[in-house]
């Protein structure tokens, strides 16, 4: 068993606006452990990117941290002071952002910036970090790296940029490395090389990751493990050959089915989940997923939230009912989904009305 | 839902092909001296048959929002012609337009820019009905209620702003715009690119509920492939202002005859970890060229893993022409042997 590097306890980070508290992160527990890759994937405001930022305090107004514990290596983050936080910050844990473009000054050499992360962290003097520089863009496979340093980056294409935020991430050797969609704003092709490119590194540096995304493909592609959110809460944790297999959660098992696959050839209907995510700052009762699942029973409403129980060897999901004790029909039934019938009744009587033309 | 299933019913008597693009190009002139241009559209030829959904995927910058543009008239093309159900598009004007512009409409990406805040809902979808003087106001009233309920919102929201509604909400009611003359044929032009997963899920059952109800013609642009997969009956791949193959959706999976459409397919991870560990992505070299000055022969040739430079491949641009399978055509010089 590798050892733990990072271990948040009972995390809670709340917003503090006009309309109410916002729960964003509400009781979030789970490790990292050095050297591996965990995916954290939900859907937006389903608090995975606060989650992030909690880590790194680094959450905007009017965010904060009301309860937990985020040890590294044995500190407690949440009790650093600004110098601790600074100094942990980028020698820990770095962080890459999705848009490339907004992460970077415009105004300033690539090569520049990517040396004030190292002199900004005291960790390199400013000779030896400027000549970092170009090993770290040789790392991240930047062509021509001895003369791309002095372009700024409009002169970078998309995939270019998030190569060279990575490099900045890498700049002090941190132990872990927090991804938020890093690929989400590149093109197909350049996310593939992006998607190398971490695998690469992770098992070059051996950096730990937490990668966050929506986009299921990609924990499967590069994740070991993978926590599941949903409205601020971890609803399914496991290993990812295991949630993929056997998702208990019916959220975890509807995000699987509600994204086509490119190696499908049959054209199934995509398991829609119903309605919107909640509101965090009036959660529904009991479960918080149970306006929107297919499988609720009478307990899910009324009972408070069922605690994270294991499921199988290292997999635990938060569920009164769980997939495995869904009679398979109800799991066809949910497959088709109600939409399709409602739909096609709604169409047929407006179809007929909506006939004549008047011409234009 | 399968193609074989609804084929039938859906062709009329009619031409089958609902549009025909033949040698299209759109540049455009970026100043100084020697005409430089972007030559966003360079040279497409495609059709897009009645009641199918063709997928067009590419890039960004391959020039696929540029050609959905000039199909659905809200650009002039440079060079070319462009058929709508048996009349040239390119050569309307007036009235003619006005009354094949009824019969093509568009489902943006950006469901936050494309509905004007300051409209309610109920003029948002009332609009096109007025500017066409479909029916009597009473009928348009209800119409506008019919729309609503057809794409699954409550008919009770007409006076309620576009900012009271989440996302996939503003994206239903910018179908149920796209829906209200009753067109046959819309462009979906990155449709479901900006809404979580969950609720994209849902706005693609309705799009093919919308399809089979109403035997609308789709033009699906999309960069994500497993998407336009999903949906589409044949799928076109176009790269840096060309259409590089085009072929049924499985058969271009199965055997693609491109080396870019190889590569693009081979680079999408699959939502399966066990799937994941066997795939060997193709990853191509660089990123897509400029096209201003796009490259001599086969566009594709600096990134290809298979072109034969210098040679073949960096000197006689590749016609699209048939192999693979029945109805597929590809324009590669080496096809199908990346």
């Amino acid at each position: 068993m590798a050892q733990t590097l990072l271990e948040v306890e009972d995390l809670h980070t709340q917003f503090f606006t006009s309309r109410g508290v916002v729960r964003a992160v509400d009781g979030v527990s789970f490790h990292v452990d050095a050297g591996e890759t965990l995916g954290v994937v939900g859907e937006s405001g389903c608090g995975k990117t606060m989650t992030a930022l909690s880590i790194l305090r680094l959450l905007p107004d009017p965010g904060k941290i009301v309860s937990g514990r985020i040890m590294f290596r044995g500190n407690d983050v949440t009790k650093m002071t600004d110098e601790e936080i600074r100094d942990f910050r980028g020698n820990d844990v770095a962080m890459i952002f999705q848009d490339p473009m907004t992460s970077l000054n415009p105004v300033t050499k690539i090569g520049k910036q990517i040396e004030e992360a190292m002199t900004a962290h005291n960790r390199f003097t400013e000779t030896l970090a400027r000549g970092r520089v170009i090993e770290l863009l040789k790392r991240v496979r930047v062509p021509a790296a001895e003369s791309r340093v002095k372009d700024y980056p409009h002169q970078f294409s998309g995939g270019m940029r998030q190569r060279a935020m990575i490099a900045m991430g890498l700049s002090n050797e941190p132990s872990l490395l927090i991804a938020d969609e890093p690929t989400t704003a590149l093109d197909v092709t350049v996310q593939a090389q992006i998607i190398q490119l971490m695998k690469q590194l992770n098992r070059e540096l051996g950096t730990a990751m937490m990668l966050i995304t929506h986009n299921m493909a990609l924990v499967a592609s590069l994740c070991q493990r993978v926590v599941v959110m949903y409205a601020g809460r971890i609803v399914e944790e496991g290993p990812v050959d295991q949630i993929f297999k056997s998702p208990q959660h019916p959220y975890t098992w509807s995000l699987l089915r509600s994204v086509p696959r490119v190696d499908e050839s049959r054209k199934d209907r995509l398991v829609s989940i119903k309605g919107l995510p909640p509101d965090l700052s009036h959660p529904p009762p009991g479960c918080k997923f149970h306006p929107r699942c297919p499988f609720v029973v009478d307990r899910c409403k009324v009972d408070p939230e069922p605690s994270l129980d294991e499921v199988a060897l290292g997999q635990v999901a938060r569920c009164w009912v769980l997939m495995r004790n869904v009679k398979q029909e109800d799991v066809e039934e949910a497959k088709k989904s109600a939409l399709s019938k409602e739909a096609a009744e709604k169409l047929k009587a407006s179809t007929a009305e909506v006939g004549g033309d008047a011409g234009g | 839902m399968q193609a074989a299933e609804r084929a039938p019913a859906r062709v009329a008597a009619t031409d089958p092909v609902l549009v025909h693009i033949k040698g299209a190009y759109k540049h455009f002139p970026i100043g100084g001296f020697g005409g430089l241009a972007v030559r966003a559209v360079d040279g497409v030829d495609l059709e897009i048959r009645r009641g199918e959904t063709l997928g067009l995927v590419g890039e960004s910058g391959c020039g696929k929002s540029t050609l959905a543009r000039l199909i659905t008239a809200l650009m002039p093309v440079t060079a070319g012609s462009i058929m709508f159900d048996g009349q040239d598009i390119t050569r309307l004007r007036g009235g003619g337009m006005r009354r094949v512009r009824r019969k093509m409409q568009m489902i943006f990406q950006d469901p936050f820019a494309s509905l004007d805040p300051r409209m309610t809902v109920g003029d948002i979808l009332q609009e096109p009905l007025d500017n066409f003087h479909v029916g009597s106001v009473r009928e348009r009233r209800q119409r506008v209620q019919e729309l609503l309920r057809l794409v699954g919102l409550n008919p009770n929201f007409t006076n309620r702003y576009p900012h009271e509604f989440s996302g996939g909400q503003r994206q239903r009611i910018g179908i149920a715009r796209a829906l209200a003359v009753n067109p046959s044929f819309i462009v979906c032009d990155e449709a479901v690119s900006a809404l979580d997963v969950s609720i994209a899920a849902q706005i693609i059952n309705l799009l093919q509920d919308l399809q089979r109800e109403f035997q609308l013609t789709y033009l699906f642009i999309a960069h994500d492939l497993a998407v336009v997969r999903h949906l589409s009956d044949r799928i076109a791949v176009m790269y840096l202002g060309k259409v590089v193959e085009t072929a049924d959706r499985n058969d271009i999976y199965d055997h693609p005859q491109h080396p870019y459409t190889k590569a693009l397919l081979s680079s999408i991870p699959v939502p399966d970890p066990v799937v994941e560990r066997d795939r060997a992505p193709i990853t191509l070299k660089g990123e897509i060229p400029s096209p201003v000055n796009p490259p001599s022969g086969c566009r594709f040739h600096p990134r290809c893993p298979i072109a034969r430079v210098p040679g073949v491949c960096s000197e006689v641009e590749p016609p699209l022409e048939p192999h693979g399978a029945q109805d597929q055509v590809a324009a590669c010089h080496f096809a199908g042997q990346a």
